[in-house]
């Protein structure tokens, strides 16, 4: 029951990154002329209609501002493209989590930036499972000299603070990249840094697998090393591959936040929940007056969650070789 | 025993040594240096070149790591482009601030985690172990940056403790201890509630382990009561898993550390090495990154000694 509701919570945010251009009332970088920092729309009912207040500005400097009951702006639903949306963008635009420093409905980046921050920990989980598998596999099967300085560096690799090889490694490339290349990046970072914490367990399945007969007979059947692997060993280990990929996503979407909130993740505009969370930070009032600034870290909190519901009970759903 | 104690030293050598080593040549090698970042894009190539030359920047980097590694063999570790100052003094105070930060954090996490996950491992009805689990498991899902910005949005909304920082600028009344008690209630509370959920859960896991075992069996049956079976044989067997990861815990504090560092602005080593990634200064860098090694390799030092002498078998 429990694990059904974290494979829905995960499978709710993954439909809501995939289908953000429909759920978005606006487009990624829209900005909204005198609505900085604007909190959340406050809703009211128009007849049988849901509207919305516009926002009026009390004070620009304070950046407050203050319901303008008189007018009630309808909601128009399935139009334009879009799931939701006001029925007078200009005059009361729907923001449903406020806007930002930038004058961007905050809603929306949070939509968006599931794309970047979901897809982003996804790549690099796959890419950990692609060579983790591959290197665990190799090392099980092969034993002696190969097995000993795989297995080695990755046991080196696992004793470093994750954090801080994501972070020297992407301090040595340049600051400034284009979005796609710091996607590629950080997947590949993230990959590497992941990869023997699947490696390990593979490595010990695949050796104790090859001596059961049925490896065995394979064997005497004319099976190649590379046919006896991928058909019939790593197949053993998918159980394991499987729970490690859901540890790992969740360290990988934490570690993006972390290394955009510092710089060093994606450039400005693109949103991601890390990016989102850096633009909150420039301001110190973000705690105090706009907490709609920090809904990023509520979404990464219910996707983590999720994930970890979906692992309660799960034979070795608790371990704690996990990347730090 | 003494031969797998040599063997651990000497990896805890090669790890302080690859890791210092690996920072330094990793920044020297990416684009940019000191010189460049310092003097901005609209300086004048020559003097960018002299401040290379001033700096030794110029050299190879093999004539560079070279001389470091000279150097740094008499603990000598250069000195930091970006304060000026040797990085052997600029270092100590850092670490030592991360260090009370980590400390805290680990002691309250073990306090406690660990008595949370003997009631809940021990105790199969009621609803106490029921909240103890799922407090757990949400707090599994709230790794330090989550925790901290959460912590700090309830400190700034309240108003109980200081959201930034480490010291006031002025002592206040009660002291500077007490004035560094509160500075400290966000980033080690960031850093231990997570600790103290897995903590709990691996002591939970244990205990359940543990409490099925003949001899509690056994014990129970000869009328000791089950409180003191539980706090006392029970929990004896129950530690050595979770004593198990309390080396690799450091990784975890240090990672930990980082992120909380960079929101609550403690001064500690994660946000000097930050700024000196920034700054491209690479004497400071493979500083930072060779301390972060020492406590690694010390931890992990103690726990793998610890561990020989609780379980023999890991001596082979």
């Amino acid at each position: 029951m429990i694990r059904r509701v974290g494979i829905a919570l995960v499978a709710l945010w993954a439909a809501a990154a995939m289908a953000a251009p429909v759920l978005a009332p606006h487009a990624v970088d829209a900005q909204f002329v005198d609505l900085q920092n604007a909190p959340p729309s406050r809703l009211t009912m128009a007849g049988a209609r849901i509207a919305i207040h516009p926002w009026r500005l009390v004070n620009r400097l304070e950046q407050q501002y203050a319901v303008d009951d008189a007018i009630a702006v309808p909601l128009r639903w399935f139009s334009g493209g879009h799931l939701v949306g006001s029925s007078d963008e200009a005059r009361a635009p729907l923001l449903l989590l406020g806007t930002d420093a930038y004058r961007r409905d905050v809603f929306t980046r949070l939509v968006f930036g599931a794309r970047t921050s979901l897809a982003l920990a996804a790549v690099s989980a796959l890419g950990a499972m692609v060579l983790g598998a591959a290197a665990g596999g190799v090392a099980g099967y092969a034993g002696g000299g190969v097995d000993d300085v795989l297995m080695r560096t990755a046991d080196f690799v696992m004793v470093l603070p994750a954090m801080y090889v994501a972070l020297a490694l992407r301090a040595a490339m340049p600051l400034v990249l284009a979005p796609a290349t710091v996607f590629a990046l950080l997947a590949s970072i993230f990959a590497i840094v992941g990869a023997p914490f699947v490696a390990r367990g593979v490595r010990a399945i695949v050796r104790s697998e090859r001596r059961m007969d049925y490896a065995v007979a394979a064997e005497a059947l004319g099976a190649g090393a590379g046919r006896l692997l991928l058909r019939h060993l790593l197949p053993a280990a998918r159980g394991y591959i499987a729970v490690q990929l859901t540890l790992l996503v969740p360290a990988f979407i934490v570690a993006e936040a972390t290394l955009s909130y510092v710089g060093l993740g994606f450039p400005d505009p693109v949103a991601s929940w890390g990016t989102m969370l850096h633009d909150a930070s420039a301001n110190v009032r973000v705690f105090a007056d706009f907490p709609w600034l920090l809904s990023p870290a509520a979404a990464m909190f219910l996707v983590v969650l999720g994930l970890n519901l979906a692992l309660e009970g799960s034979p070795g759903g608790l371990r704690y070789d996990t990347p730090r | 025993m003494r031969g797998y104690i040599l063997r651990r030293l000497a990896f805890a050598l090669f790890l302080v040594v690859a890791v210092s080593s690996a920072s330094l040549i990793l920044t020297e090698l990416a684009p940019g240096d000191y010189a460049s970042g310092a003097l901005g894009m609209r300086a004048r190539p020559e003097a960018i070149e002299r401040a290379r030359e001033r700096y030794g920047l110029n050299r190879s980097l093999g004539e560079q790591y070279r001389d470091w590694v000279a150097h740094a063999v008499r603990f000598d570790f250069g000195t930091s482009l970006l304060y000026d100052r040797p990085v052997r003094e600029l270092i100590p105070e850092r670490a030592a601030n991360t260090a009370v930060l980590a400390l805290t954090a680990l002691a309250i996490a073990t306090l406690v985690g660990l008595p949370l996950g003997v009631v809940s491992g021990s105790r199969s009805g009621g609803a106490v172990p029921h909240v103890i689990r799922a407090a757990s498991v949400v707090l599994l899902s709230m790794p330090p940056l989550l925790t901290s910005l959460f912590l700090v949005f309830v400190a700034a909304r309240t108003g109980w403790v200081p959201i930034a920082g480490m010291r006031s600028a002025a002592v206040p009344e009660g002291g500077a201890f007490v004035d560094l008690l509160k500075h400290l209630v966000v980033p080690a509370a960031a850093i231990a509630l997570p600790l103290a959920a897995m903590f709990e859960r691996l002591q939970a896991q244990a205990m359940r382990d543990a409490i099925v075992q003949p001899f509690v069996v056994a014990t129970l049956a000869r009328g000791v009561s089950r409180r003191r079976v539980v706090w006392r044989d029970a929990l004896k067997v129950a530690l050595r898993p979770v004593a198990a990861v309390y080396g690799l815990v450091v990784g975890t504090l240090l990672s930990g550390s980082f992120a909380v560092e960079v929101i609550t602005a403690w001064p500690g080593l994660g946000r000097l090495m930050l700024d000196a990634l920034g700054a491209r200064d690479v004497y400071l860098v493979a500083g930072c990154a060779g301390t972060g090694a020492v406590f690694l390799a010390c931890a992990t030092l103690a726990s793998d000694v610890a561990l020989a002498f609780v379980d023999p078998r890991v001596r082979e």
